[in-house]
């Protein structure tokens, strides 16, 4: 047992767990942060995203320990009191959840990919960049365009602040 | 996943300190081969030994011909790097297509080689290019680090701190990705050394782990072009052959491959 000490949408937590506690147990077991969700539990259907030092990650493959002193956000972490965060917005706006499952990793990826790419996405660089997330419900379509219309909104929303 | 104890280590000397320590140790840098295979039960050591937050094994540095990418660099930063797309930009495009973009935020060049899948992508480019890895103990070349499949020269509690390239003329990389894994079906990476030599390697086509390919290198060295592959045949006699190719469709792939990676060399 380990006391693994970190900061989790901008809190500082603490948590006694077992070395081989992976970080998305850590989130949701210990901290019950269970927005975060375990799909496929290989690393391969990015239901499990979320940031590390601001750097979108698959938390299922990231043990609790190397999480150590680092600052992680999690889809409860985004919004701004009843304030959606705009890729939330989006995403409810151009419908793109059904059963809502991917929908945290989707966002926290997306919301990655904003970031990297700035105001260049396109829509085949959006499909290119989700290739780490796994969706059975949307044949994506509706993700990509939430994806987009959030690029702008966040750039409004950047260009305001 | 079975019970360990994690550490992590500040220096090299430290990791290599607590490896000695430890019954069964393994080092971890960014996790994303030794973790899976933790969960499956298929690896169980007694100690995880951080290394992917030590200093020294991180960056990447361009001096005259040789591009140093230290071990637990990861992926992103090697594809998002100015030195790396300038001066070997195949290995950039290597890494673009290696995992997908949360992999590649923290998988490592170190990890990639030390774990020597045999569908990797990293060992083609580093017997291709006929780099050097270099160790908390010694410089091992590329042609002797790879040992077969999941085989390195690397003894117990050696740490690989950095892998050197020698800036080719020309280098390019293709590669037919598994959908799922993203792993490479197969790949080749070719290059054209400053010296005028041609060397080719590819991956996930044999059962031994990265190979070269030497009809296809005497046909390149003759004339590099891809139309010079078309009459090279490759043999399927020690390829994979798996529910996802047939050691006869990973031959073929190999000189597909060759060919598309000479034309993306230019």
């Amino acid at each position: 047992m380990s006391t693994v000490k970190l900061t989790v949408n901008g809190k500082a937590v603490s948590a006694e767990v077992e070395d081989r506690t992976l970080l998305v147990h850590l989130l949701r077991d210990h901290l019950n942060l269970t927005g975060t969700h375990v799909g496929c539990d290989t690393s391969q259907c990015g239901a499990c995203v979320v940031h590390i030092d601001g750097r979108a990650v698959k938390s299922c493959t990231v043990l609790a320990g190397q999480a150590a002193g680092a600052n992680v956000t999690t889809i409860e972490g985004i919004a701004k009191g009843d304030e959606l965060h705009p890729m939330q917005a989006a995403f409810r706006d151009n419908h793109g959840l059904q059963c809502g499952y991917c929908t945290p990793g989707m966002i926290m990826s997306a919301i990655d990919i904003v970031h990297r790419h700035g105001g260049q996405l396109d829509e085949a660089t959006v499909r290119e960049e989700l290739e780490g997330n796994i969706c059975r419900c949307t044949g994506y379509h509706n993700i990509v365009k939430a994806v987009l219309d959030a690029a702008g909104r966040m750039k409004v929303a950047q260009a305001a602040e | 996943m079975y019970e360990t104890t994690y550490h992590r280590a500040s220096s090299v000397d430290e990791a290599a300190a607590l490896f000695s320590k430890g019954s069964e140790a393994k080092f971890l840098a960014g996790g994303h081969t030794l973790i899976p295979v933790m969960k499956q039960r298929l690896a169980s050591p007694s100690d995880v030994i951080d290394i992917g937050k030590i200093k020294d094994l991180i960056g990447v540095q361009l001096s005259g011909d040789t591009l140093t990418i230290k071990a637990a660099t990861t992926y992103y930063d090697i594809m998002t790097n100015a030195d790396v797309k300038k001066a070997i930009p195949a290995i950039a495009h290597l890494t673009s297509v290696l995992g997908d973009p949360a992999v590649r935020a923290r998988g490592t060049i170190g990890g990639s080689i030390a774990n020597n899948d045999p569908a990797a992508d990293f060992p083609a480019a580093l017997v291709s290019l006929g780099a050097t890895v270099k160790t908390n103990k010694r410089s091992i070349s590329a042609d002797d680090f790879f040992k077969g499949l999941f085989t390195t020269a690397l003894e117990d509690g050696e740490i690989i701190t950095e892998v050197s390239f020698p800036v080719p003329e020309k280098a390019g990389y293709a590669k037919m990705r598994h959908p799922a894994s993203r792993f490479a079906l197969t790949g080749v990476f070719v290059t054209k050394t400053k010296g005028g030599d041609v060397r080719v390697a590819a991956t996930g086509a044999s059962q031994s782990g990265v190979m070269r390919v030497s009809a296809i290198e005497a046909a390149l060295k003759s004339n590099w072009s891809a139309s010079a592959i078309d009459g090279v045949s490759v043999s399927s006699s020690g390829l994979l052959s798996d529910i996802h190719g047939s050691a006869d469709y990973r031959a073929n792939l190999v000189k597909v491959m060759a060919q598309r990676a000479v034309q993306a060399a230019g």
